[in-house]
């Protein structure tokens, strides 16, 4: 129904970003607490990889180096997410050799406890990499016993296209991941969840599992597929309450990409300074899928991807439908940063709100089995109360009720303000 | 880079806008209004043009009084015209159409806050109207393909004059193609029928509302009307009156009708319901729209009560 536009870069190979002059790389990256204690101070010489910043709480993850070179100041700049935090900037020295993570040992899983593991994923600063950047370590201490491992693959918001090539790149580390995350949570029943417009990734992975007790789900491409609720239900047939979480349906999801950066953390010593991120519009030249460096100032990005056609109206960090608009293109890729959208100004016309034709386009199209329609009304008279009633605070905010209104309401924004408003 | 513009998201949207919405529909009436004009004569155009151009004034003229933009083009106001006037005999002054547009868009839906505001279907208000102001000219009909006046199928059961099909001198084959007496964009139910599977394909209507309408009158009609208990003609209950429009061009209409599936099945069974207790018992011979209208008070608390299933990916 949505049009995907992933044809812009599906099929284009990952490159890897030129290294940047400086990067920034910010305190807070993740759902939890900020780094609150600095390993490093300003002119102190870092190399890649290098431990920056840690915290003492446990739902928290540390911040590494992702260049070689000196800091040269620690202070408020831009965040994607948050609009401005604490940023440690390091400026590349060109003399300084890169650090390299060579695979190590063929059979290293077998050299850890799962608690082992825990730990060396805890420290490699590795969180949800599909966006949520809940930290790893966290979801991987369940606090009782899962049965269901998913593996998500499934990658629904359109035009990106990092997860897929990824798959189709990266399968046997991407496995390797698994075994890991498998290995500490202890679980038999493994999936590996795709969208079906994702045939090479599919047949990958379907040659790659053959000696393996993983069951690949091939999944119809429907955005929201790849939210979580949603895609425990498309695999396991289980409902996760309203309130309650995926492990209190026995199941425990991880993105591809989070596999990928577990593998490297625990078969390379690698921390998480990298990742790939989509660049893609219209607009654009050259999109493509490049690896980069967190804390890579966007702007480089798109003009590496460039040149651009037009004058660029909006950049959006993430997918169209759940990404977040950027008031300028100078803010660091983040660990979440699954892409960054351009687009100019005829896509991204605003147009008029009008009065509810209670059509029914919304409630139609909300996975989650919610009237949008009179949500967003009972925020416009304030009612609270009913806003709850209706089930606002199970919305997941997959922005279909407002995408598919004829009238241009802007529901989930509604739905979202009302979860800022109701009395928990 | 400056100058980006800043919203939260989604940041794309459908293209599909209201006036999409509303010309499917009023392209799904166009062969009901051929048939009619073919079955009732050039009149029938007379009365549809009448009705459609007078809700266009209306609209744009109340519009401009309340100092809202004019928004004519969005074919709502067409749409309430056209209906309105294919509940019309072919045979009235073209004064009443004028009129009953008048008290549609004026009194039904600018007075309640236009489109999306109005609770009741605004042809269905100009028409309750016209019947109960002129109800003469609302009840004299005219034979199809002739210029002699004859009573509804549905008014002579009514009346005792006919008691069935036989009595009539018709069959079913003549409620199909539209060869009974009767208003002008109801009789043939053929072109209703491709109208409504038109809607349908284009899943501009669910069938929700109309399904449980159309099947209740008939299961109400088998049992009930009939000389005998279950020997009803629940075909010429179905075929016969405003049913098929009602409850495939009214009982669908978004404003005026549930949000949910759920609550759309409910409304139709109320339609029904209602429409079976009048034509059995009440004063007039056909119940559909007082059926429709007076469902149409209960929309907001079915959508209050009536919840689709939660979480159903």
């Amino acid at each position: 129904m949505i049009k995907e536009n992933k044809e812009l870069t599906e099929n284009i190979a990952i490159k890897a970003m030129p290294l940047p002059e400086k990067a920034y790389i910010p305190l807070i990256q993740h759902i939890g607490r900020p780094c609150d204690i600095l390993k490093v101070k300003i002119n102190d010489t870092v190399k890649t990889g290098q431990l920056l910043a840690c915290a003492e709480a446990s739902v928290s993850s540390p911040v590494h180096a992702s260049i070689s070179g000196k800091i040269t100041a620690i202070g408020e700049y831009a965040h994607p997410i948050l609009g401005k935090s604490t940023a440690i900037t390091i400026e590349r020295d060109i003399n300084l050799t890169e650090e390299q993570f060579p695979l190590l040992d063929k059979s290293r899983i077998n050299s850890f406890s799962p608690d082992e593991l825990r730990l060396l994923i805890k420290n490699a600063g590795i969180v949800g990499m599909g966006g949520a950047t809940f930290p790893t370590h966290i979801k991987l201490s369940p606090p009782k016993p899962v049965d269901s491992l998913i593996i998500n693959g499934a990658e629904c918001e359109p035009y990106l296209t990092s997860d897929n090539r990824l798959m189709i790149e990266e399968s046997e580390g991407i496995l390797k991941g698994i075994e890991i995350i498998a290995k500490i949570l202890n679980v038999k029943n493994i999936y590996i969840a795709i969208e079906d417009n994702k045939a090479e990734a599919i047949s990958v992975f379907k040659n790659a599992i053959l000696n393996t007790q993983y069951t690949i789900r091939v999944l119809k491409t429907k955005y929201p597929q790849g939210a979580e609720k949603q895609l425990i239900y498309s695999v396991l047939r289980r409902k996760v309450p309203s309130g309650k979480l995926p492990l209190d349906v026995g199941a425990v999801v991880h993105n591809v990409a989070t596999c990928f950066a577990v593998f490297e953390a625990v078969y390379k010593n690698k921390p998480l300074y990298e990742r790939l991120v989509t660049v893609t519009g219209d607009i654009l030249k050259n999109p493509g899928n490049l690896k980069v460096r967190i804390g890579t100032p966007v702007k480089d990005l798109i003009s590496f991807c460039g040149p651009l056609k037009k004058e660029a109206k909006k950049i959006i960090m993430g997918g169209p439908m759940m990404g977040i608009a950027q008031f300028s293109d100078d803010f660091p890729v983040i660990k979440g940063t699954s892409g960054i959208l351009v687009l100019s100004e005829d896509e991204v016309k605003e147009a008029q709100e009008g009065i509810c034709l209670r059509c029914g386009e919304c409630v139609k199209n909300c996975p989650m089995g919610l009237t949008p329609a009179l949500i967003s009304m009972a925020v416009a008279s304030e009612k609270w109360d009913l806003a709850k009633e209706y089930g606002a605070l199970d919305c997941v905010e997959c922005g279909l009720c407002s995408y598919s209104c004829p009238v241009n309401r802007k529901i989930v924004q509604a739905v979202k303000y009302a979860k800022t408003k109701i009395k928990r | 880079m400056d100058n980006l513009i800043v919203s939260t998201s989604p940041h794309i949207h459908r293209k599909e806008s209201v006036s999409y919405i509303m010309w499917a529909v009023v392209i799904a009436l166009i062969p009901s209004g051929i048939a009619g004009v073919w079955i009732f004569g050039i009149g029938a155009l007379w009365v549809m043009l009448a009705g459609v151009f007078s809700a266009l004034l209306f609209e744009a003229l109340i519009c401009r009084l309340r100092g809202k933009k004019v928004s004519i083009l969005d074919a709502s106001a067409i749409l309430t015209g056209l209906l309105l006037s294919y509940n019309l005999p072919a045979n009235v002054p073209l004064w009443l159409p004028v009129v009953g547009s008048f008290v549609a868009i004026a009194v039904a839906k600018q007075a309640f806050g236009g489109l999306g505001r109005n609770i009741f279907n605004p042809a269905l208000v100009g028409r309750a109207f016209l019947l109960a102001a002129w109800p003469t000219y609302m009840t004299t009909f005219i034979k199809p393909y002739d210029s002699i006046t004859a009573a509804t199928p549905l008014a002579l059961l009514k009346e005792g004059k006919a008691l069935n099909l036989g009595q009539m001198n018709l069959s079913y084959f003549d409620f199909l193609t539209g060869g009974r007496g009767g208003c002008i964009g109801e009789v043939c139910i053929v072109a209703l029928l491709i109208g409504a599977l038109y809607l349908w394909v284009r899943k501009i209507i669910s069938l929700h509302a109309p399904f449980a309408f159309i099947t209740i009158v008939a299961l109400l009609s088998w049992i009930f009307s009939g000389e005998a208990l279950f020997k009803g003609d629940f075909i010429f209950a179905v075929l016969s009156g405003g049913l098929i429009l009602g409850a495939f061009f009214m009982a669908t209409d978004y404003v005026t009708t549930p949000l949910t599936a759920k609550g759309q099945f409910i409304f139709g069974l109320g339609c029904g319901l209602l429409t079976f207790v009048i034509r059995k018992w009440g004063g007039y011979p056909e119940g559909v729209s007082y059926s429709i209208l007076i469902m149409n008070a209960f929309v907001p608390l079915i959508d209050r009560f009536v919840r689709p299933k939660r979480y159903s990916p």
